[in-house]
This record gives C-alpha cells, sequence and structure tokens, in this order.
C-alpha cells in the first residue's frame, strides 16, 4: 500500500523535461519521477519495471508520441497514459483518445493551468488499476459517471464507445436530456449504452440546442436499466420458445438473426476455426485471419485506433467482421440486406456474442 | 513563473502526420491514377493502403467471396473502397 508510483515522462526536450519533474516532485503522493527524451528509451524504461502512469508528448521526432501510445497500448494494457501536449488538434486528441489514453492536457500557460495538471495527474494516480470500468478522464463504473453529471449540474455530452460501438447522452443542468446509440435513440438508446460493461467515455461540450427527448429523471432510468439488465442475466441465452434449445452451438444462437447466411468464428492463435451454415469454411477462416491481421497493422502504421469493424459488400454476400480480444467473427449476409441493415444486425450479433 | 514560456513555445510540428481526407483510385496493377489527398500525406502511405485494398479484393475472391466493396471501420478513420474493374477507388475520412 505504501509503495511509491512511478511516473514515466516522455519529451523530447530535454529542458521541458526538468520542469515537469519538478512540477510532479511537489504532488502529494511524491512519485518517484522518470524521464525519456526518446520513444523507444521510454519503452525500454517500461519494459524493464512496472510504471503507474506514463505522459507522454505528441509530437517528436522519429518515433511520435501516437506511434509511442499504440505500442504501449498493446504492450502494456493496464498502463494509465496522459498526453500533453501543445498541439492542440481536435484531430489527434481524438485519436489519441481512440487509443484509450486517460487524460489529453494542452501544455500548461498560466499558474492555475499548472495546478490543474497537477491535480489531474494526482487524481489518475489515486485510482487502483483494475480490470474492468471506464477508461477516460476517471475510470468510473457508467453509472457513476451519469450521476456524478447529473448531480454537479452539468451540462455536457458524455461519449462512451465500447468496441466497435458508441453512443452519446446528452445533459443540460444536470437533467439527462437525450441519448443516442447506433440506430437507437431516447431512452432505447441510454438503456443500450448502460448494458455495456467496460469500454471508453469521453465528456464533450455541451449542446444546449440538442431536443430533449427523455423526460424521466436520472434516476428512475438508472433504476429501470439495472433491473432490465438483472433481469436479462437471469434468462436462459437463445430461449426463444422453440424448446430443447439446451444443445444449440453458440454460433447457431448468432445465425438466428434474420439475413445471417453463415457465422465463422476464427481463433487468432492457432489455425483452428469454428463455423455455422457455411460451404467453404476454410478459404474464408484463412481470409478472415489474414485480412483482419492486414488492416489492423494498417491502422496501427497510421495510428488510426483500433479496427472496428470490416465490412465488404458482394454479388453473392455480404460479410461484416469484428475482433473480440483474441478471435475474429465473420458473419454473411444475403446479398439482399442494405449496408445499414447489416451493420444493425452485426452489432446486434456482436452484443449477443461479447456476452 | 517565467519557466512557463518554454512550455508554450511550440505550435503543431512536422513530426506528426495528420490522417487526411479525400480519395484515390488505382488501375489493376496497383499504380495511383487520380489523388485528391493532401500532398503531405506520404505517397508511400498512399501505395500501401492502395496495395492492401487491391489484395484484398483478389484474396476474398479466391475465397469465393467476391466483394465489390470494402469498409475498414477505425475508431479515427473510415475507410471506403470500391472495386473498378480491377482497380478501385478509395475514400478516406478521419472521424
Amino acid at each position: 500500500m505504501s509503495t511509491r508510483h512511478k511516473i514515466l515522462l516522455l519529451d523530447d526536450d530535454q529542458e521541458l523535461v526538468e520542469v515537469y519533474r519538478e512540477m510532479l516532485r511537489r504532488l502529494p503522493s511524491q512519485p518517484e519521477i522518470y524521464t525519456a527524451t526518446s520513444g523507444a528509451r521510454a519503452i525500454a524504461l517500461l519494459d524493464s519495471q512496472p510504471f503507474s502512469l506514463l505522459i507522454s508528448d505528441l509530437n517528436m521526432p522519429k518515433m511520435d508520441g501516437l506511434q509511442v501510445l499504440t505500442i504501449v497500448r498493446r504492450k502494456f494494457p493496464q498502463l494509465r497514459t496522459a498526453v500533453m501536449t501543445s498541439v492542440v488538434d481536435a484531430q489527434f486528441r481524438t485519436r489519441a483518445y481512440a487509443m484509450g489514453i486517460d487524460l489529453f492536457l494542452e501544455k500548461p500557460n498560466t499558474a492555475q493551468e499548472v495546478s490543474f495538471f497537477v491535480d489531474c495527474i494526482e487524481s489518475l494516480l489515486d485510482r487502483e488499476t483494475d480490470t474492468g470500468g471506464f477508461r477516460g478522464v476517471q475510470s468510473k463504473s457508467l453509472v457513476d459517471i451519469i450521476q456524478l453529471e447529473c448531480l454537479s449540474q452539468s451540462s455536457s455530452v458524455l461519449k462512451v464507445t465500447n468496441g466497435s460501438f458508441s453512443g452519446k447522452v446528452w445533459f443540460k443542468n444536470g437533467d439527462l436530456i437525450d441519448a443516442e446509440s447506433q440506430d437507437l435513440k431516447g431512452e432505447i438508446a441510454f438503456r443500450r449504452i448502460l448494458s455495456w460493461k467496460t469500454g471508453n467515455f469521453e465528456i464533450l461540450p455541451a449542446e444546449p440546442e440538442r431536443n430533449r427527448t427523455i423526460f424521466n429523471s436520472y434516476q428512475g432510468l438508472l433504476l429501470e436499466s439495472a433491473q432490465a439488465l438483472d433481469e436479462a442475466k437471469g434468462q436462459p441465452v437463445g430461449g426463444d420458445g422453440a424448446g430443447g434449445a439446451a444443445a444449440v452451438s453458440p454460433l447457431a444462437t448468432l445465425a438466428r438473426f434474420n439475413g445471417v447466411e453463415f457465422v465463422i468464428a476464427v481463433s487468432g492463435d492457432d489455425q483452428k476455426f469454428e463455423s455455422w451454415s457455411s460451404e467453404n469454411p476454410e478459404p474464408i477462416s484463412k481470409w478472415v485471419r489474414q485480412t483482419m491481421q492486414r488492416f489492423r497493422e494498417l491502422g496501427e502504421g497510421f495510428q488510426a485506433g483500433e479496427l472496428n469493424q470490416l465490412e465488404g459488400l458482394g454479388p453473392q454476400c455480404h460479410v461484416a467482421v469484428v475482433s473480440n480480444g483474441n478471435a475474429d467473427l465473420c458473419v454473411g449476409f444475403h446479398r439482399s440486406l442494405s449496408q445499414d441493415l447489416v451493420r444493425d444486425t452485426m452489432s446486434k450479433i456482436v452484443t449477443q456474442w461479447a456476452s | 513563473m517565467g519557466f512557463l514560456n518554454l512550455l508554450s513555445r511550440r505550435g503543431a510540428g512536422p513530426g506528426l502526420v495528420r490522417l487526411p481526407t479525400g480519395s484515390f483510385t488505382l488501375d489493376p496493377g496497383g499504380r495511383i491514377v487520380a489523388s485528391t489527398l493532401p500532398r503531405s500525406f506520404p505517397a508511400a502511405h498512399v501505395q500501401q493502403i492502395g496495395a492492401l485494398v487491391l489484395s484484398t479484393f483478389q484474396s476474398a475472391r479466391a475465397a469465393q467471396i467476391p466483394l465489390t466493396e470494402l469498409i475498414a471501420d477505425y475508431a479515427a478513420l473510415k475507410l471506403t473502397a470500391r472495386e473498378l474493374r480491377g482497380g478501385a477507388i478509395i475514400f478516406l475520412a478521419p472521424r
């Protein structure tokens, strides 16, 4: 309990690193401060010992901050990461958050901003490393975040990302006024978002012109959603009243959605795959494995964030592929399905697969 | 607090590559025929994307799932590719 936190500071400017070091030394938790002036050096240090937090600049020669974060997210998924940069650009901010950073800060310019920076870092260090919850400005449960926004009478937009899904919840003066997720809106969308167990979140500026579609109190909504989730947990998977469903393959239950022609689950480690209703599962599973791997590498190369989904439309069938942990799920759809319908059905399938 | 000037002295530099908005067209041999991508986006990156898209269309055909359109949905970028008689037109749109 009494071990001191270790912070690794990464910036190519040695003078700046020293300034940050001085600021961080004043933190109440008195962390140990390590520094690196290149991405390679930072990664070598992270390899050599456990750290609580990495604070990285973005704009650096050779390996830039986004490249470092890509590697760090893959090699050290539990490490808390913060970006502190003078690059004021919404795209880089979005990309950094898409990589799962905990905090994106502009380099402080005033004494007040320095104080804010120090407070934010101390707050990050305060939290125990956990395996679940939502990574964002603070790692809390979604219910906590919503309650915080409402109790503090906030006007803001909460953006939540869960794998290939994303959703937004709008707050106005502490009231929860609207929600949206994929094609869902209002209370239904809110319940969908609340059913996600992990992900990232980000607080965006308020949108005062947003129309109100939710009129229930946030307490009532949270209670209803919790009850619905509890009831869903109690129901048998695939229980559609057909009887005798106990031995149904998990892939077959996924394939019950309209328009689904085949389902193939491909394991990432070995050459194994599981298929349902596919006439030629072997070549397709090989294509899925290779293609997903190549597109993931492409995304990492451009720091475009996680590959959420790959869709292909064809004259014979449409396919959609998503990853979950170490496995890829490929679903073949009838060619008559529109792209929107493919996406919508796939999101339902993925939700069921993930659960 | 004179050291604060030190913190704010740098703007966006050349080290970071912005994800581009635009499209480019490839012939069946993988050569770029037309592009609306900004010049700041390295040509090698464009070639890399093009080669991957063309090989994906080819390998899908070999796997007996011929495709005419491909959408790669990244957290920060959407890549849409349409097959054009062996070549492809590819759209890039950062989020």
